[in-house]
């Protein structure tokens, strides 16, 4: 980063991880500081200038600063470096990549120690796609280097501005990410390098594309609930509300291993240590069946745990964002998991306090809204200025305070999402996984499966769920069996299709092909009509063909158990039909 | 020699202000009033003026008292000498023995890298069915206990502590009353377990600030312990003292508060504390069993609802019985699936009917008809209760799971239960139980 515009300032107050300062120079909104302390230096953002005062908050905890300790100013927005090497990395909020930083400290986050982001070593083969001569502009391709099995195009730097002529560029070879690839001359002259790296501002959303398209193409995350009956568009948005133990975050994993994305980016916001170890221990053992490779090598991991700093939290959402929108620019559909924004928005609501800022509902800031707003905007389908499309997929978690989706984050994400996939405490303590409320869930975008089937199918869970609140009003002996029926139908439909055992290597995962041929197998079991002597008669029929149907979801499609399995459905089917 | 302040500003709830220069954030201070010598810990910074939360409280303290600065932050000794001993919150000895300040460490030491930390594996086991078989402790958890005054959490807190198989213990306790640190001391005495104790007490009478660092210290010699390779249980008791001791403190010094007058960092807080559980990659380990009491029984009250998002699961103990619903072990699936290959089945299978038997109950209590399922299902839910629930069954893993399915067996059919036939196949009892078992 530039080393000009470097000037000293002194704390004049410290108030948790908010800091003041008196200043002499200029400051910037969101301009980035270091505070020194004894020989560490903490990162710290201006989120406040009054008078010659400027409020900043701490990266880090602030134990041992003192009044008139130095604050140093960089002129810099708080910024991430994008470049090839991100893709199976371990960050932190501030892109501090955690595994280096464990070889070099040890066991704990010393605070104040700051590492390169990428590796400076690593040699990556360049194959020109521009020319000396060439004119560009900002994010315009000048080559490309493998990643794994993506294609990284090196850009002229986003932020640059105007249009460039270059003066050279390399020929194909290996280089590192800081030789320069080409070298640039502006209108007025200005030479400048270009290397595989660069720098952006994570709250500035990357705008480089020609127009935004509509997202409607199902983004299959193979649960069979979300597929099926909520589905996520690629390049859209959804939220996952749901109490605690509700298995918000089983379900976000599942997504971000089956979802069928280019990149991953899994943003742990706030959230508990122990389940980003899963990721970081499992994943890269566990292969990505679509390109055979680690499930790693597509993802990266943005973890700021509940016990690290909070100002770096709210950051992280950001530098998660900033990355999946990297690269979609690569023409790539990325997509992005964070957990949880409840405690973004909580960071937000204690530096909003610190402040001392109006408070808006249960003390949440009046502009938290508009943030949360801004964030899931950051999705998208877009059609790049190659002509390629791009897209970058946002599903957020939400942790609502005693599970109860009134509250002002939830509403306001709400507001922006294309799909809710709310988690029932109801569900869950009926061991109904996922538990996706089948009814006041939505999804605005298309499904995978036929749409006039699925209303179908919604309907008997809704008239399922009506008669079940009959029964318990009028007992089972006051319920018709046509309606008794109805119950049973729908307690199959969710027992065989909507519940799925992430925990099941087979029936965790159903791909597009098996969800539309189970649906239509349950279909056609909610379509049949069936006579049965009495209700416990249908009771254990219902149980008996529920187990048949549960036992081939853990088959393989095309094991010759499934297919004998298959023939024991149609007979059990056939044998209810025989007495209607 | 460091310079002594005289200038107290202001006095407010516990918290006073001084007009002083050179003062570190995070920093201790001494404050001799009539009432003798208290700690002090510096919580704001404004300009030269430093606010400091007084550990004995600020009654009898004088504008004109002194102040001096110590420089140094809160340490407490990580030395194997600890063990077996006891200390209040201020790190001092409670037990008339000798203080311990041999290898200091400080306090709230930052977070441990996530890279770090290794995936639990390890269950820890409590005899406890409804535990061990379904919700299963496991090494390095984070674990509270939801509960309401007036049932046996601190019994069952100490049970667990003393069947475990876990090096050293460390109990934090928070405005703990006075017979209940009596009890914890002389169950653990009873079954010598004090010498692999280590026990920081804040009794109800002691002053509110000295248990805002009782978690602190408790957690640092926990983790000192466990870098040395120890397997450390903490118990802490009751989170919910330690979160109203930081409310005080935060309305004194006139945050905003967010819900029901609680901190908006309450959740930064708690985390901060239950997150220094962890399994280290080449050392040991640190499991926490904490005690939430929820005021009101309301899981919705702001402390346990912020718990239950930061701690791998709960138990909810009520009328004496750990509930089925509700409580949860987040991490049993690392466990559960090496334990027996019956055990996730059995797990799912009995809590599904008990659910069932449940709806079967609020019928039966409306007077409806019981059909023959509903029948079998009251069968089960009573045996279920009385054989599974019952705190004072006390087998091991292996026979809770055998009598899992004798439950199972001696009520329904092999296919009313919803269990994978060849599971079935290899553990359905063949007749039924002798009605003595």
């Amino acid at each position: 980063m530039a080393e000009q515009n470097k000037t000293l300032e002194k704390v004049v107050g410290v108030n948790g991880n908010m800091i003041t300062i008196e200043f002499t120079d200029q400051v910037m909104q969101n301009e980035v500081a270091f505070a020194h302390v004894g020989d560490a230096r903490l990162k710290s953002e201006v989120i406040r200038v009054r008078g010659n005062r400027a409020d900043l908050q701490v990266f880090e905890s602030t134990n041992g600063l003192k009044v008139g300790d130095a604050v140093e100013f960089t002129g810099e927005l708080l910024s991430v470096e994008l470049g090839p090497g991100l893709l199976s990395q371990v960050y932190d909020g501030l892109q501090n990549p955690l595994n280096l930083l464990a070889e070099q400290e040890g066991f704990f986050l010393k605070r104040g120690v700051y590492l390169r982001a990428l590796d400076r070593e690593r040699q990556w083969h360049f194959t020109p796609l521009a020319a000396a001569g060439d004119e560009v502009g900002p994010g315009d391709r000048v080559g490309s280097v493998p990643e794994g099995t993506i294609t990284h195009y090196i850009m002229v730097p986003l932020a640059w501005r105007g249009r460039w002529r270059l003066e050279s560029v390399v020929a194909e070879g290996d280089y590192t990410i800081d030789d320069a690839v080409a070298v640039a001359v502006s209108d007025q002259g200005e030479k400048r390098r270009i290397t595989m790296t660069q720098f952006w501002p994570v709250k500035v959303p990357i705008a480089d594309y020609s127009e935004k398209l509509l997202p409607e193409k199902t983004l299959v995350t193979q649960q069979r609930t979300i597929d099926t009956f909520f589905p996520v568009a690629v390049g859209g948005t959804f939220c996952t509300p749901g109490p605690f133990g509700a298995g918000k975050t089983v379900l976000q994993h599942a997504i971000s291993r089956y979802a069928e994305a280019d990149v991953v980016v899994v943003a742990a916001c706030g959230e508990r240590a122990g389940e980003v170890v899963e990721i970081l221990r499992e994943y890269p053992e566990l292969e990505d069946p679509r390109t055979g490779r680690s499930l790693m090598d597509r993802s990266i991991i943005i973890c700021n745990t509940s016990s690290m700093p909070v100002a770096a939290r709210e950051a992280s959402v950001y530098t998660a964002v900033t990355m999946a929108e990297y690269y979609r620019q690569m023409g790539l559909n990325t997509l992005l998991l964070a957990d949880s924004t409840s405690r973004w928005a909580q960071a937000l609501r204690e530096m909003s306090g610190r402040l001392e800022e109006i408070p808006g509902e249960e003390a949440f800031p009046a502009y938290l809204e508009s943030l949360i707003a801004g964030f899931y905007e950051r999705a998208g389908l877009v059609r790049l200025r190659t002509g390629e499309t791009g897209s970058v997929t946002i599903g957020g978690a939400v942790s609502p305070a005693g599970g109860n989706f009134e509250e002002p984050v939830t509403q306001a994400t709400l507001k922006v999402v294309g799909a809710f996939l709310g988690l029932s405490r109801e569900r869950s303590d009926a061991r109904r996984y996922p538990a996706i409320h089948p009814l006041e869930s939505w999804s605005k975008y298309h499904s995978l499966v036929n749409e006039k089937e699925l209303e179908f199918a919604r309907g008997i869970l809704r008239r399922g769920s009506e008669v079940a609140q009959m029964m318990k009003v009028i007992g089972e002996e006051g319920t018709s069996l046509d309606d008794f029926l109805i119950y049973l139908k729908s307690e199959f439909l969710d027992y065989v299709y909507l519940q799925q055992n992430t925990f099941d290597s087979v029936d965790g995962a159903t791909d597009a092909e098996r969800q539309r041929y189970m649906f239509d197998m349950v279909c056609r079991v909610l379509h049949e009509t069936f006579g049965f002597d009495g209700k416990d008669a249908a009771r254990t029929y219902f149980l008996e063909l529920r187990q048949l149907f549960i036992d081939s979801n853990y088959l393989k499609l095309d094991s010759v158990e499934f297919k004998s399995q298959e023939s024991a459905i149609e007979a059990k089917i056939a044998e209810g039909k025989q007495n209607a | 020699m460091r310079k002594v302040y005289h200038k107290i500003i202001h006095i407010s709830g516990n918290v006073i202000t001084v007009e002083a220069d050179g003062v570190a954030y995070n920093e201790l201070a001494e404050v001799t009033s009539a009432r003798g010598v208290s700690l002090a810990q510096v919580i704001r910074l404004d300009g030269s003026r430093v606010s400091l939360q007084v550990f004995a409280g600020s009654r009898g303290v004088s504008t004109g008292d002194q102040v001096r600065f110590l420089g140094r932050e809160m340490q407490v000794s990580g030395s194997d000498d600890l063990l077996g001993r006891i200390f209040n919150g201020r790190g001092a000895p409670r037990d008339h023995r000798p203080d311990v300040d041999s290898e200091l460490i400080e306090i709230g030491a930052p977070s441990v890298n996530p890279a770090k930390r290794i995936i639990p594996r390890h269950m820890i086991r409590t005899n406890i069915p409804m535990i061990d078989v379904f919700n299963t402790l496991v090494e390095s958890q984070k674990l509270p206990i939801f509960s309401v005054a007036g049932e046996p959490y601190n019994e069952l807190l100490a049970r667990i502590a003393l069947q475990a198989e876990v090096d050293v213990i460390v109990l934090g306790g928070m405005g703990l009353k006075y017979d209940d640190y009596l009890i914890f001391k002389r169950t653990l005495d009873e079954h010598g377990a004090l010498s692999r104790t280590v026990m920081f007490i804040h009794t109800a009478s002691d002053p509110t600030v000295e248990c805002l660092m009782v978690p602190d210290m408790a957690l640092a010699v926990a983790e000192a312990y466990a870098l040395r390779g120890k397997r450390v249980l903490c118990l802490l008791t009751d989170m919910t003292n330690y979160a109203d001791a930081l409310k005080e403190i935060a309305i004194t010094m006139e945050q905003i508060p967010a819900t029901r007058g609680y901190p908006g960092d309450l959740y930064s807080q708690l985390a901060s504390r239950y997150e220094k559980a962890v399994d280290f990659d080449g050392a040991g380990s640190i499991t926490i069993l904490a005690v939430t009491t929820m005021p009101g029984d309301d899981v919705t009250h702001p402390v346990p609802d912020n718990t239950g998002y930061i701690t791998e699961g709960q138990f909810y103990l009520r009328n004496g019985r750990i509930e089925p619903f509700g409580s949860l072990s987040r991490l049993k699936q690392q466990v559960n699936g090496r334990t027996r290959e019956d055990h996730r089945a059995i797990m799912d299978a009995m809590i599904r009917l008990y659910s069932d038997y449940k709806s079967t109950l609020e019928k039966q209590s409306m007077g409806f008809k019981m059909t023959a399922w509903d029948n079998k299902l009251l069968k089960y839910g009573k045996r279920f209760e009385n054989e599974m629930m019952d705190l004072s069954v006390n087998i091991p893993l292996e026979a809770a799971l055998n009598l899992g399915w004798r439950i199972l067996a001696d009520c329904f059919e092999r296919a009313e239960v919803g269990i994978k036939t060849d599971l079935c196949d290899k553990f359905w009892p063949g007749e039924k139980a002798p009605a003595a078992e």
